[in-house]
């Protein structure tokens, strides 16, 4: 009890003091100030990525061409030839590129902050760094990756154009940077929600795949939205992702639903997942370890 | 008066036991809704005292309302058995997990080296690695840079600091890891019984280079070791952890000894199955005592084993004989103590007997006892390898040479004399 009283009495405040932990606070603080000591950090996590990524192989960086390249291919074969699905009079290969690219930075954002505190925690449980630069520094290497990729796209895009293929390029290709800041924020948004609730509940980590797959399924990236009807039409609409994934496909092919009502509410939808997943990701990051 | 670099106030910690399974959830549900209804938590803080060997809740206290502060410049040494919730304190400051009660308040960077090497990439080279292991313990580029050549030069590791770390071996990862982690200046400095890592060579720089850290009186450090001799040496203060709670603070020779009365080494020996004889007088328990109790035997320091025994039938001194039969690991004997070989008497019946040796004449190893005790001429209780003792390196003949282990166990006093 005496040493309560002293503490009380004790002339200097809390803000003689450069770190206050209080046991007892629920405090929402989210300490982004901190987190800017970290950049150096954050840009070494980022290099570390792609110096890893292609460590021994014989291809080296190509395979951030050839991954995506063999999928499309799969796609191709078994949705244009096979099924048969329309894809709006675009070359289908072109039509694939465009939703994958942008798809694929959803989808690998989402999953690998997912992963932050589980693949992380022999680090996290012995050192202390700003936690969210693990999950900042996924989303860059991501960025950078769809940099590459987009290059890709660019090539085909080009290619196609060239050799007559019924595409045009709008006005709205210039929100570029809105369309990928906004994949960015769902996917960041999503990750940190998920990977808070793993720290606990491990189910979490095995329904992630099967949801992401069927969320792509459920986005207009094989098939244009043109093609859904009633219930399941809606249903697309519902998913976020539709009206970026149409927006982008408006953009650069010619094709597809540009309609502001429709990103509107991916925006919002955005903004609520990436401030609940902020917080939750604040609460977890303080005793996680214990319960990891 | 100095400033306070760290001040605890009343933190405690509590400890979930047991499986996370299917309970968690109801438990959190159960939590929530009182939190709603606007009760407290009703699994907060049911934990009990910190004691392994007893059975009790699914919570467990690891610390429990340690208050203390910490002056600028002070080497502060923690000590206590495994358990005692040193490393639950340690894993507060270096802010890996929060108290559940309690404030914590600090002056400055604090940095702990709790594991060396956090976050290493195995396929990234030793100089990648130490950038990245660098940054991790929040050490900007520039700094690093700036001591990248004192770094490498630190760990030994120069030729290979292009070398990606999975062909290092696992020494000199270590080392490597030691090396950044040593050149942080944080202005609170946590130290985890890092100086346990490496060859002798290595732990006598890393020891080196922890003194000049301590020396230099303007950096804060908390030092967490079971190694009672550099807690001795380096630090200027100490606390005693017990069962989570903070059990005595003053200087470190008074807490070290507080720690060795109370860390009694004694061997239950009633239940052992594995003996011979009749019975009628029964060795109980055995306690090793070096120089202190609690401390272990060192060649050329008092040496002292002392037996309980269970002599219910009374018998006196005269009526006992006790044989210890001591065995080198290999189980070469390597000397035969009998209380039949001196005159040594009581009156009554006595329930200790003491075997003391005033310079342990024995080299550094293990030891094996058997014990052969007779009771009027019958064999009583007769226990094959009992128990064993290690003895640590001492400095016998006073002049700091050792003799070697290969070439003797013996150790005997003699003298040299030239004629010339």
């Amino acid at each position: 009890m005496s040493s309560k009283e002293l503490s009380a009495t004790e002339p200097t405040g809390e803000e003689d003091w450069d770190l206050v932990i209080d046991g007892s606070s629920h405090s929402w603080r989210l300490g982004l100030r901190e987190l800017a000591g970290f950049k150096d950090l954050l840009f070494l996590f980022v290099k570390r990525d792609f110096v890893t990524f292609y460590k021994q192989t014989v291809l080296g960086p190509l395979w951030f061409f050839i991954q995506p390249l063999l999928k499309v291919g799969i796609y191709y074969v078994i949705f244009a030839r096979i099924a048969g699905v329309p894809t709006d009079g675009v070359p289908p290969i072109l039509f694939y590129i465009t939703g994958l690219t942008f798809w694929e930075y959803f989808a690998s954002s989402w999953k690998k902050t997912s992963e932050t505190f589980l693949e992380n925690q022999h680090i996290f449980g012995k050192v202390y760094f700003p936690r969210l630069v693990v999950p900042l520094s996924v989303m860059i290497s991501n960025a950078v990756k769809l940099g590459i990729q987009f290059l890709l796209f660019a090539l085909f895009w080009l290619l196609y154009y060239f050799s007559g293929a019924d595409i045009s390029l709008k006005a709205e290709a210039l929100l570029l940077p809105f369309y990928v800041l906004l994949i960015a924020v769902m996917g960041l948004g999503a990750g940190l929600i998920v990977t808070s609730l793993t720290t606990r509940y491990r189910d979490l980590k095995f329904l992630l795949d099967t949801l992401i797959q069927l969320l792509m399924y459920l986005s207009p990236i094989l098939y244009p939205l043109e093609l859904a009807e009633g219930i399941f039409r809606k249903l697309l609409l519902l998913n976020p992702m539709t009206s970026v994934l149409e927006a982008i496909k408006y953009s650069f092919l010619g094709t597809g639903v540009f309609d502001w009502r429709y990103l509107t509410y991916s925006c919002v939808f955005a903004l609520i997942l990436f401030v609940c997943g902020l917080l939750v990701f604040n609460r977890t990051e303080r005793n996680f370890i214990d319960t990891v | 008066m100095r400033r306070k670099a760290l001040e605890i106030v009343e933190v405690s910690k509590q400890y979930r036991l047991g499986e996370f399974g299917t309970g968690t959830l109801s438990h959190d549900l159960k939590r929530w809704s009182s939190k709603v209804r606007g009760k407290g938590d009703p699994y907060a803080m049911v934990g009990e005292e910190n004691r392994r060997d007893l059975k009790g809740g699914d919570y467990v206290l690891a610390l429990r309302d340690i208050s203390f502060s910490v002056e600028e410049g002070e080497v502060l040494g923690i000590i206590g058995k495994n358990g005692a919730g040193k490393s639950t304190l340690l894993k507060l400051l270096s802010r890996v997990t929060r108290p559940s009660k309690g404030k914590i308040r600090a002056r400055g960077r604090i940095a702990s080296l709790l594991e060396v090497g956090t976050g290493m990439h195995p396929e990234l080279t030793g100089r990648e690695n130490v950038y990245l292991n660098g940054a991790i313990l929040g050490m900007s580029q520039s700094e690093i840079r700036a001591k990248f050549d004192d770094i490498v030069e630190f760990s030994g590791c120069t030729r290979y600091v292009d070398t990606p770390v999975k062909r290092y071996s696992s020494g000199m990862k270590v080392r490597l890891g030691f090396a950044v982690a040593a050149f942080l200046e944080p202005e609170i400095l946590i130290v985890d019984e890092v100086l346990a890592v490496g060859d002798a060579e290595f732990q006598r720089r890393a020891i080196g280079k922890m003194k000049d850290v301590t020396g230099s009186g303007d950096r804060t450090v908390l030092f967490v070791s079971h190694n009672m001799a550099a807690v001795n040496s380096l630090c200027s203060r100490a606390l005693l952890l017990k069962n989570g709670m903070l059990h005595y603070d003053g200087s470190p020779e008074s807490t070290i000894n507080r720690y060795l009365e109370e860390s009694s080494s004694e061997k239950d020996m009633s239940k052992l199955r594995d003996r011979k004889g009749n019975g009628v007088v029964k060795v109980i328990a055995v306690d090793v005592q070096g120089e202190q109790p609690g401390q272990s035997p060192q060649s050329g320091q008092p040496f002292a084993l002392k037996f309980k025994i269970d002599n219910s039938a009374m018998l006196a001194s005269k009526d006992l004989r006790f044989d210890l039969r001591i065995d080198d690991y290999l189980g070469q004997r390597v000397a035969w103590l009998s209380t039949s070989l001196l005159d040594a008497r009581a009156d009554g019946a006595p329930g200790e007997i003491t075997f003391a040796v005033e310079r342990l004449n024995l080299t550094a190893g293990l030891y094996y006892v058997t014990l052969y005790l007779e009771a009027k001429g019958e064999v009583s209780d007769w226990i094959q390898n009992a128990f064993s003792f290690e003895v640590n390196e001492g400095d016998y003949y006073g002049t700091g040479r050792l003799a070697p282990m290969n070439q003797t166990n013996v150790l005997m006093d003699f003298k040299v004399a030239y004629h010339v």
